[in-house]
């Protein structure tokens, strides 16, 4: 165990335990994605509601759901950490400062934009994770989970949809700056490399985000049954 | 003089490390081919004629080699030019009438000696934890007794053009050294000389560096962008590459 107290202990270690979470979630953000873009295949969510229903059941993929809430949590715990003892580095800040001239916004707010995606999460958890693990309303087939989906997006649902739209920005500027950023961190940085991780996480960055965004959209906007 | 420049400058004063500091204004004639410490050398005789305290300020080489000269201009390290040093800079930058913003580099690891002046021992002591090669005295060895490929000197030449300026721990965000220690560890690690110490050397200098008081990294890549010798990101993720593995060694 001592070899590795240096994810908690050094500003480099701590750098590689975001890294390698954030990894982590971009994966299973590609999961989150895939499963619940069936819902595009306007069957009235029957492909959905099966797929829900495996990921719900499977005894593998219950216990990769600990593993995710842990690597979620440690990114969030590291991240909050990081951004407040950071932010104590310079009592005396500058008078001016021409931040954008070395660097893009939204690397520099990092700490800003997940703490957005962590109210979003709030909600969002207590949307869909909650009734569909802790109450029996989907299990004894009062409803189902995409019937939630409906009824949280739905023609009452606008609030909600601004909600998710704009978590869904955060996700995108959180994730143009992290997708990169995590390589670095591990000391993958080669010119061989980088254009192939420059292009996959702008990609990445944009396309996750717009196909999450297109849901609560799609169901508001009546275009799916 | 056809070639008059007028500005005002807008200069950070600070008394000592401990004093509240604040922003002065000052007229300065000036003209386009003056560097921007000649600029302030002459903002100084005009005080020192007036019985004012003249600014402090860093400078020695004024070539571009010392690393000495600290000033944030209009909010960027060395001013709005890239790849250079404040002495490097000329008034030829700027157009007659602006206003120009001066202050130290800021972060807590870099105290205030005076106005523009800052005490940047805390980066001597990391390279006093381990950016050094220990050899037997004796007589100078041939330069050639130990062949480098070209390719690889020239690596290790980039990463050895390092000033120690600090204008990365100015410019980040999060007043991060992790640039320079990056520039110094890369250097050492590619060469042959660095191996035997390259895993204590790397362990060493980054406990130093988190002991001083330096933020940690977030790739935000301001570093970089503001540095004077355009070091790369990329010693950056080599320093993380030879941290890992010489903690994943037990070091
Ligand atoms: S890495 Fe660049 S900015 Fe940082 S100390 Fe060295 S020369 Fe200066
Ligand atoms: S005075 Fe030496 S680098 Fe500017």
């Amino acid at each position: 165990m001592k070899v590795l107290s240096f994810l908690f202990n050094s500003s480099i270690g701590r750098k590689f335990a975001m890294a390698l979470t954030g990894i982590f979630l971009i994966t299973f953000l590609l999961v989150h994605c895939g499963v619940n873009a069936t819902i595009f295949f306007n069957d009235g969510g029957e492909t959905f509601n099966e797929a829900a229903e495996f990921m719900g059941t499977n005894w593998l993929i219950r216990t990769m759901e600990i593993g995710l809430f842990i690597g979620l949590l440690w990114h969030i715990f590291q991240g909050l950490w990081l951004w407040q003892n950071n932010g104590m580095r310079r009592k005396q800040k500058y008078g001016k400062s021409a931040g954008n001239a070395n660097s893009t916004w939204y690397s520099r707010s990092m700490g800003l934009l997940g703490t957005l995606l962590l109210l979003f999460l709030v909600l969002h958890l207590k949307h869909f994770w909650i009734v569909s693990r802790f109450t029996d309303e989907i299990t004894s087939g009062q409803e189902t989970l995409y019937g939630e989906m409906m009824e949280v997006f739905g023609a009452d649902g606008l609030i909600s949809v601004v909600v998710y739209v704009l978590g869904c920005i955060s996700l995108s500027y959180h994730l143009l700056h992290g997708f990169q950023s995590a390589f670095q961190s591990l000391g993958i940085n080669h010119p061989a490399y980088n254009p192939i991780i420059k292009s996959l996480g702008f990609g990445f960055s944009i396309i996750v985000p717009l196909i999450f965004a297109a849901m609560p959209l799609a169901m508001h906007l009546g275009l799916l049954q | 003089m056809e070639n008059e420049m007028k500005i005002k400058l807008k200069v950070w004063r600070q008394e000592n490390e401990k004093a509240q500091g604040k922003f002065e204004e000052y007229d300065v004639n000036t003209n386009p081919d003056m560097s921007f410490l000649e600029m302030f050398d002459v903002l100084n005789e005009q005080l020192i004629t007036e019985g004012k305290d003249p600014v402090a300020f860093d400078h020695d080489c004024r070539e571009g080699i010392c690393g000495m000269c600290s000033m944030v201009i209009d909010g960027r390290p060395h001013g709005p030019k890239g790849g250079i040093t404040t002495c490097q800079l000329h008034m030829r930058s700027f157009n007659n009438g602006d206003t120009i913003s001066v202050e130290p580099w800021r972060a807590n690891s870099f105290p205030v000696i005076k106005d523009l002046s800052v005490n940047r021992s805390s980066f001597d002591r990391i390279i006093a934890a381990g950016g050094f090669v220990s050899v037997n005295t004796g007589n100078a060895v041939d330069a050639n007794s130990i062949l480098i490929p070209k390719e690889t000197a020239d690596k290790a030449f980039e990463a050895a053009t390092c000033i120690g300026c600090g204008a990365c721990v100015s410019a980040c965000k999060n007043a991060s050294a992790m640039l320079f220690v990056g520039a110094k560890v890369t250097q050492l690690a590619l060469l042959p000389q660095g191996q035997a110490e390259r895993e204590a050397r790397v362990v060493a200098m980054v406990n130093q560096m988190d002991a001083e008081g330096f933020g940690a990294c977030s790739n935000t890549g301001a570093c970089a962008a503001e540095c004077p010798k355009e070091i790369p990101l990329s010693v950056i993720a080599t320093l993380n590459r030879e941290y890992m593995k010489a903690k994943m060694n037990g070091k």
